[in-house]
C-alpha cells in the first residue's frame, strides 16, 4: 500500500542510478496511528447508560373516582428516610390510631435488610418465577425470550399472596434511594408495588423514629 | 572453513499489513465513537440491575442535578432532517412571544448538551458563542407553579414529536422533592411512563471516577 514498487526493467541498456524501490519509513505513521487507536478505544462509550422503566398510575382528576382499595393485611409500607435510612411498617394505620401511632421498623438497603424482608413475604411468587426460569433454562419448556417475559408478567399479575408494597418518600429522602427501592422490587420480583405520597401521620412516625434513634443502629454497609 | 557471512543489511520488516489493519481499526473506531458530551452539571446516576438500553431517539431527558436544578435535552428525532429541536424552540418562542433568528435556531439545534436556561434569557444565551460565558446562563429551568416553564417545554416537545418518551437522569443525591415535582409536572401532562437512566450495577466504575 504505502510501498511503491517499481517495475524493474529487464531490458538491457543504461543502468539507472536507483536500483532499489524507494522505502518509505512508516514508523512515525504507525506510531501516530497507535496513539489514535488507543485514544479512540479509551474514549468510546462502550457501555451505554441503561434505563429502568416505571409506569405510574394515572392521576385521579375526577373527585368522584376513588383510589383503588388495597388489602390491608398484605400491605408493606416502605418509607425512605433521610441519610439513606429506610423504615417500614406492615398493614396500615387506622384513623383511630392517629394519636397512638405504631413504631416504625428500621432496615437498610443491604441484601440482608430490605431484600430479605421482601423475599420472605414474596416467597411463593419468587419460587414460582424461579421454578419457571429453571424449567426454561433446563430445556423443559421451550419458549422465545419474549414469551418468557410475558409468562413471568402473567405469573406476577395472577399472584395474590405476595406483598403489596407502598413506597413513600420522606421529604429529605434522595433520588438514589428511590431508584434503589424500585430496583429492589425488580430483584425480588414483587408483583404489586406502588409509589404513593407520604401522609402526615407517616411523616410524624418518621420524625419520632429519627428522634428515638438519631443514627443508624446497624453499622453502615 | 569459510565463515558464515552475516547479512550486511539490517532486516526490514514489511509493515504494510500492520498499517492496513491499523487503518481499518482506526476508521471503524472513528466512525462508531460517540463523544461523551459534558453535561452542565455532573450527575452520578444510581445503579440498577436493569439491562434495557437507553433509547437513541424520541427522547426528552430531564437532568436533575444534586443542587435541585433541572436541565432539559431533546433529540432531533430518528432523522436529523426532522429538526425536532429547533421546532420545539419555535413552539416555545410562540408561547412566550419570542422570535428566534435562523442562527439562534441552528445554535439551539447544534448545542451538544442539556440546557437549563429560562426561556426569557434563551436569546442571550444562544447569541453568545463562548462556551464559558454560556455556562453562567445555565441556572436551571424554572419549575415553580407560577412560572412553570418545564411544563411548557414538555407540552411543546409533545406537540412537535408525539412519540417522545421521558427520560429522567437524576443524581443519586438529588433531593426527592425535586424529583417528585418533576414527576408531578409530567403526570399533569399525562406522561405516565418514565425511563430512569441508571448505570448497570456490575460496572460501578464510570469515567468521571477514573478521571479524578
Amino acid at each position: 500500500m504505502a510501498e511503491i514498487i517499481q517495475e524493474e526493467k529487464a531490458k538491457g541498456g543504461k543502468k539507472k542510478a536507483k536500483k532499489h524501490a524507494p522505502h518509505i519509513d512508516m514508523t512515525p505513521m504507525v506510531d501516530l496511528m497507535c496513539l489514535l487507536i488507543t485514544f479512540f478505544m479509551l474514549t468510546t462509550a462502550f457501555s451505554k447508560a441503561k434505563v429502568m422503566e416505571i409506569i405510574l398510575p394515572e392521576k385521579i382528576t375526577d373527585p368522584n373516582q376513588k383510589q383503588p382499595a388495597v388489602v390491608g393485611s398484605r400491605t408493606v409500607n416502605i418509607i425512605l428516610g433521610p441519610d439513606n435510612r429506610v423504615f417500614w411498617y406492615p398493614a396500615s394505620v387506622k384513623p383511630e390510631d392517629y394519636n397512638n401511632l405504631p413504631p416504625l421498623n428500621e432496615t437498610d438497603f443491604s441484601a440482608k435488610g430490605i431484600r430479605q424482608l421482601l423475599l420472605e413475604r414474596n416467597r411463593t411468587l419468587a419460587r414460582k418465577i424461579a421454578d419457571f426460569n429453571a424449567q426454561v433454562t433446563s430445556g423443559k419448556i421451550v419458549l422465545t425470550q419474549d414469551s418468557v417475559r410475558g409468562s413471568i408478567s402473567k405469573l406476577k399479575s395472577d399472584d395474590d399472596t405476595g406483598p403489596i408494597v407502598l413506597i413513600k418518600a420522606y421529604k429529605k429522602a434522595n433520588y438514589g434511594n428511590f431508584v434503589d427501592m424500585l430496583d429492589e422490587m425488580n430483584i425480588c420480583g414483587v408483583a404489586h408495588y406502588m409509589f404513593v405520597d407520604i401522609t402526615w401521620y407517616e411523616e410524624k412516625m418518621v420524625e419520632t423514629a429519627i428522634t428515638a434513634a438519631p443514627t443508624t443502629p446497624t453499622s453502615p454497609k | 572453513m569459510p565463515k558464515i557471512k552475516l547479512p550486511t543489511k539490517s532486516p526490514s520488516i514489511d509493515m504494510t499489513p500492520m498499517v492496513d489493519t491499523f487503518c481499518v481499526i482506526l476508521t471503524f473506531l472513528m466512525l462508531t465513537t460517540t463523544m461523551r458530551q459534558p453535561e452542565p452539571a455532573t450527575v452520578d446516576t444510581p445503579y440498577s440491575i436493569s439491562e434495557k438500553p437507553t433509547p437513541d431517539f424520541n427522547t426528552m431527558t430531564f437532568l436533575l442535578s444534586n443542587d435541585g436544578k433541572v436541565f432539559i435535552n431533546f433529540d432531533n428525532g430518528p432523522d436529523t432532517l426532522l429538526k425536532f429541536r429547533p421546532k420545539i424552540l419555535d413552539e416555545m418562542g410562540k408561547r412566550y412571544s419570542i422570535e428566534f433568528t435562523d442562527k439562534e435556531r441552528r445554535d439551539f439545534e447544534k448545542y451538544p448538551s442539556s440546557i437549563g436556561v429560562p426561556i426569557l434569557k434563551m436569546k442571550d444565551f444562544l447569541d453568545i458563542s463562548d462556551n464559558k460565558a454560556r455556562k453562567a446562563f445555565q441556572t436551571g429551568v424554572p419549575i415553580d407553579s407560577t412560572d412553570n416553564q418545564l411544563a411548557m417545554w414538555i407540552l411543546c416537545a409533545r406537540q412537535v414529536n408525539p412519540n417522545i418518551q421521558a427520560c429522567i437522569k437524576g443524581d443519586t443525591k438529588t433531593e426527592f422533592p425535586v424529583v417528585k415535582k418533576v414527576l408531578d409536572i409530567l403526570q399533569d401532562k399525562n406522561v405516565n411512563r418514565f425511563n430512569l437512566i441508571t448505570s448497570l450495577e456490575a460496572t460501578k466504575i464510570n469515567l468521571e471516577e477514573i478521571q479524578k
